[in-house]
């Protein structure tokens, strides 16, 4: 073809596009930032992030009880993924042939592409009915089952297949020669993960929770269908919550009615931005180290 | 005593893997087993062919036509923007810019940040864009809020497998004459053609099931659209809209309508692994 056969044309246009590509996501930042510039004409930056007043029609808006929400409720998915994945990962790294790990490889992929409004129709269906019915009861508490609780459940499904894609890889990249030294000496394969694996794999493993972290932040679709949007601190996790991203998703539409109310919300995506590249920026330097420690 | 206590643990542990492991398997199981469930009996001809009829929303005929066809359209419009913009970026980064390594590196760890940006601060985003340009949510506004939105998850994926291929084939292709964009868009793109294709599709998956990017960029209507300024219908949000309706017939259908996404799903997921374990068997290595 004509354009490719002239090297400078076509790399022109090449460069052009990365340039795009590499602006563009600045400019999203910049325009969210000027966007939200109007929240601060009556509120500073310490009652945005940190008071719990919200009254739109009054122009205070405290983000406190939606980042207290948001950061409970991932939390709660943390706790509950993350030994879940580091003892299926080990598993299908140390104990079976790497036969499984190709069967079970598209299970894992599968749910990492499931979109979030189908795990939100699943939440409404089967977890929000148990979490009323029995686990709540068991607790002896009181909940209609839209709760912090249900969202963390949901998240935590949500993650464990981004979670675990980043463990196995870390497995695998240990080599071999450490487990089995530790074997040779007469330590038993569980000790051998315990004591030898899990400290090389350290970094490793905390990176990737890191990163399971920041996904389960931004997550909006399926956490605002079970968590039940109310505004307040949930006294137990059985109680409805309202975190940041049901916060944008729910008001998008009513926002020309109160003046003021759009850079509010655009604020709140600005703090869900921040919260997300800070974990994001953490996840990426730890996962450096840890391969600089496996590599030497 | 000691050794009988280790060898209790040993077994404990591997027990507790087991069960962790039988979690993930037995979650998927249960999820696309209650869509399945739910959805299939209010599955008919009439919901995947006609759109909504007037009072549809209270239980009347009709089906979700406009938001299939919708979401098909802004599927593929996101992902052939993405395309245009995804496949020479990448090519670049592998060949034209390989010798920069140290740059090449720090643009990689630019778009794996743009991966981690929640979709819902694209939305945000894309509603800013929307005000500022002076157009209304339309198709056109929600194809841009998810091109941006896939965009970096399409490079991360032709990046991670342009740069394995051996420098010898650039090399190769380079004493036989050839200059760099040559052997990017013809030799390149042709021996990891299946591998590409499966990092669209993946993205294309991304585009179609995605909520909160076009909860205000693409409107909503019962109009299948006929250009691109107007607004659109999707799967996602018309599983979502009519799932909160407390009449039971509206309610069947969103899981009749989340049935119909998990199956696209299910078989975008299915194309891709066919297709890349035929690149894993061409691969030159």
């Amino acid at each position: 073809m004509y354009f490719l056969r002239r090297e400078k044309v076509s790399s022109i246009i090449m460069y052009f596009f990365l340039g795009l590509a590499l602006v563009i996501p600045i400019v999203l930042v910049i325009g969210l930032f000027i966007k939200s510039n109007g929240v601060f004409d009556n509120n500073s930056i310490s009652d945005l992030l940190f008071s719990t007043v919200w009254k739109p029609y009054q122009g205070k808006y405290g983000f406190g009880a939606f980042i207290f929400n948001s950061v409970l409720v991932t939390m709660l998915s943390a706790l509950m993924a993350v030994p879940v994945c580091i003892l299926a990962a080990v598993y299908l790294t140390y104990y079976t042939k790497s036969i499984y790990l190709k069967i079970f490889q598209p299970i894992i992929d599968i749910l990492a592409g499931i979109p979030s409004i189908i795990y939100g129709v699943w939440g409404v269906l089967i977890v929000v009915p148990v979490i009323s019915k029995y686990v709540a009861p068991f607790f002896h508490y009181e909940s209609t089952g839209y709760s912090v609780f249900t969202g963390g459940v949901i998240l935590a499904i949500m993650i464990i297949p981004f979670i675990l894609n980043i463990l196995i890889e870390i497995f695998k990249s240990i080599s071999k020669e450490l487990p089995e030294a530790s074997i040779a000496l007469g330590a038993t394969q569980w000790q051998t993960i315990k004591y030898v694996v899990m400290r090389k794999a350290f970094t490793g493993i905390v990176s990737s929770v890191v990163f399971g972290l920041s996904r389960a932040f931004g997550e909006t679709i399926a956490v605002l269908m079970v968590v039940g949007n109310v505004t307040q601190l949930p006294g137990n996790i059985f109680q409805p919550g309202y975190p940041l991203p049901s916060l944008i998703a729910n008001n998008f539409g009513e926002l020309m009615a109160i003046p003021g109310y759009e850079s509010a919300l655009m604020f709140a995506a600005v703090i869900l931005f921040f919260i997300v590249m800070f974990f994001n920026i953490a996840a990426r330097l730890l996962i450096t180290r840890y391969e600089n420690s496996v590599l030497s | 005593m000691r050794k009988k206590l280790l060898r209790i643990e040993e077994i404990f542990f591997k027990l507790l893997m087991i069960l962790s492991l039988a979690i993930v398997v037995l979650v998927l199981s249960i999820i696309v087993y209650t869509i399945f469930k739910k959805g299939l009996p209010s599955l008919s001809w009439e919901m995947i062919s006609q759109t909504p009829k007037g009072g549809y929303y209270f239980g009347k005929g009709g089906g979700i036509l406009n938001a299939i066809v919708g979401s098909v359209y802004l599927a593929f419009g996101a992902t052939l923007l993405a395309i245009i913009i995804g496949i020479p970026v990448s090519l670049l980064l592998n060949i034209h810019l390989k010798k920069f390594k140290r740059l090449v590196d720090s643009i990689r760890g630019f778009f794996d940040l743009l991966c981690g940006i929640p979709s819902i601060v694209y939305g945000a985003f894309g509603f800013t864009i929307m005000i500022f340009l002076g157009i209304k949510a339309s198709l056109l506004a929600g194809i841009i809020t998810i091109a941006l939105l896939i965009l970096p998850i399409m490079i991360n994926a032709m990046d991670a497998v342009l740069k394995n291929v051996p420098t010898g084939l650039l090399q190769a292709s380079m004493s036989l004459g050839a200059n760099k964009s040559q052997t990017a868009f013809i030799v390149y793109l042709r021996q990891c053609s299946s591998a590409i294709i499966t990092a669209i599709i993946i993205s294309f998956g991304r585009a179609i099931g995605d909520t909160a990017a076009v909860l205000f960029t693409t409107g909503y209507t019962d109009n299948i659209p006929s250009s691109l300024l107007q607004p659109s219908a999707t799967l996602p949000l018309s599983i979502f809209f009519q799932l909160s309706s407390p009449i039971p017939e509206v309610q069947n259908r969103a899981y009749a309508s989340a049935a119909i996404l998990t199956i696209i799903i299910l078989i975008i997921s299915l194309i891709s692994r066919v297709l890349s374990g035929k690149y894993n068997k061409h691969k030159i290595s």
